[in-house]
């Protein structure tokens, strides 16, 4: 079998396509944990950056995203992780925030520059009804990346993404 | 700003693989002591919130422990399931049996705050792995500052019992802190050269923010205790064999699986 010669933009169309193993609404590109692609003749690298140090689908990506490369053929993929810059919430894309919210989970607020010790939780906005009257009501969630709200308007309770 | 440092002299390098592996030692007990309560909390909430914190260190081991395999080919897994109490390098403070939710809230208070401060100077470090890792991690320890600082705070605050126990909590852990910031043999060198945070300067940021919020806003008392830590990291309570016996029990069991 001969490796197929491949562009980088259609790595980065096949890696839109990999879902998030624990938020499958939205892609690894989508969450902007892709950093960069290069194609070398038949040699595929794609650097891509951990969201949370700790998260445990961080081998599933990682074995996703070769799988996804090899899916076009390649067979030479290099798949590189980098923590420079940190990952940040600010990545996400704007059309993936919305799918969040549709899913049931708030997007989060702007991360930027705040100061290392904030007692304030960030202002959320249930994603169901759009209300701000909200309460937080565990500030870890079921994955490292979420905590847990309830919304006083429509009672429904729901997760929010942490600003990082 | 001093130049970034790409090549460290042997003794350069012997002294930061010491610094790296305490401070990975030091999440990986922490987190084990905090992996107790899953099950055990006293809400589902507050189970699910200490799991995350301590995926979350266990996390910031693997960055260090990284770091260290770049240094000399170690493996993560060897040293945190292969090594005996002796060998183990973290500080006291983390290897207390975890007793009571308000000892759990302010241990992890304690740690949280050195950490995120410790972390916070280290994004300066001219060592660029060093630098890159701090920035990662400093960002996931606030959270675990915020939740903690809040929980010492109602409690403190709390009812006649609850105040009991976190003053209980705060005279027994107290003794231990001054460990966190004893430098390693090699460190002062690291420092010297701008690739370590120098500890006394993170003691004094941690006591600015963790005296105010423990005597003026949760109305403690400070115990009495002596300004200096009395041993090194390689003298560990009787505490620390036992907890290794169950962390390591599956993986010495199994020391060919790959995966545990």
């Amino acid at each position: 079998m001969t490796t197929a010669h491949v562009t980088p933009e259609q790595v980065w169309t096949a890696l839109a396509a990999v879902p998030d193993p624990e938020i499958p609404v939205v892609s690894v590109t989508d969450m902007g944990m892709v950093r960069d692609v290069t194609v070398d003749g038949g040699h595929v690298t794609v650097t891509f950056t951990p969201t949370f140090s700790g998260c445990p689908a961080l081998h599933v990506i990682r074995d996703s995203i070769g799988e996804a490369v090899r899916a076009l053929g390649v067979e030479d993929v290099e798949v590189r992780s980098t923590l420079t810059p940190p990952w940040t919430t600010d990545w996400i894309q704007p059309d993936a925030r919305e799918r969040l919210r549709q899913y049931g989970i708030a997007p989060p607020a702007p991360a930027e520059a705040s100061p290392l010790i904030t007692l304030d939780p960030d202002p959320t906005r249930c994603p169901r009804c759009g209300s701000l009257n909200v309460r937080m009501t565990a500030s870890f969630g079921p994955t490292l990346c979420k905590r847990l709200y309830v919304c006083d308007s429509c009672r429904e309770p729901f997760e929010g993404f942490k600003s990082v | 700003m001093m130049e970034p440092i790409t090549t460290l002299t042997p003794t350069q390098t012997e002294a930061l693989i010491r610094k790296l592996t305490a401070l990975a030692d030091d999440e990986i007990i922490l987190a084990h002591r905090d992996g107790e309560w899953t099950g055990h909390a006293p809400i589902l909430e507050e189970d699910i919130a200490l799991a995350n914190i301590a995926q979350d260190e266990l996390g910031h081991a693997t960055l260090y422990l990284d770091l260290r395999r770049a240094l000399d080919g170690c493996d993560a897994d060897r040293l945190a399931f292969f090594r005996g109490a002796d060998e183990y390098t973290n500080v006291r403070l983390v290897e207390l049996p975890k007793g009571d939710w308000a000892f759990t809230m302010l241990r992890q208070f304690l740690f949280d705050a050195y950490e995120a401060l410790w972390l916070s100077a280290a994004q300066k470090s001219n060592y660029v792995p060093l630098a890159e890792i701090a920035a990662k991690a400093v960002r996931e320890e606030k959270f675990h500052l915020q939740h903690t600082a809040l929980w010492v705070e109602r409690l403190a605050l709390g009812t006649e019992e609850s105040r009991r126990r976190m003053q209980n909590a705060l005279n027994e852990l107290w003794p231990h802190v001054a460990q966190l910031f004893a430098p390693l043999p090699g460190e002062a060198d690291l420092v010297a050269v701008g690739i370590l945070p120098e500890l006394e300067k993170v003691r004094a940021s941690w006591e600015s923010f963790v005296l105010p919020h423990l005597t003026e806003k949760c109305d403690l008392l400070l115990p009495m205790v002596p300004a200096q830590a009395q041993e090194g990291r390689e003298v560990h309570t009787e505490h620390l064999a036992p907890l290794l016996a169950e962390m390591q029990s599956v993986a010495r069991q199994h020391a060919n699986a790959e995966v545990w």
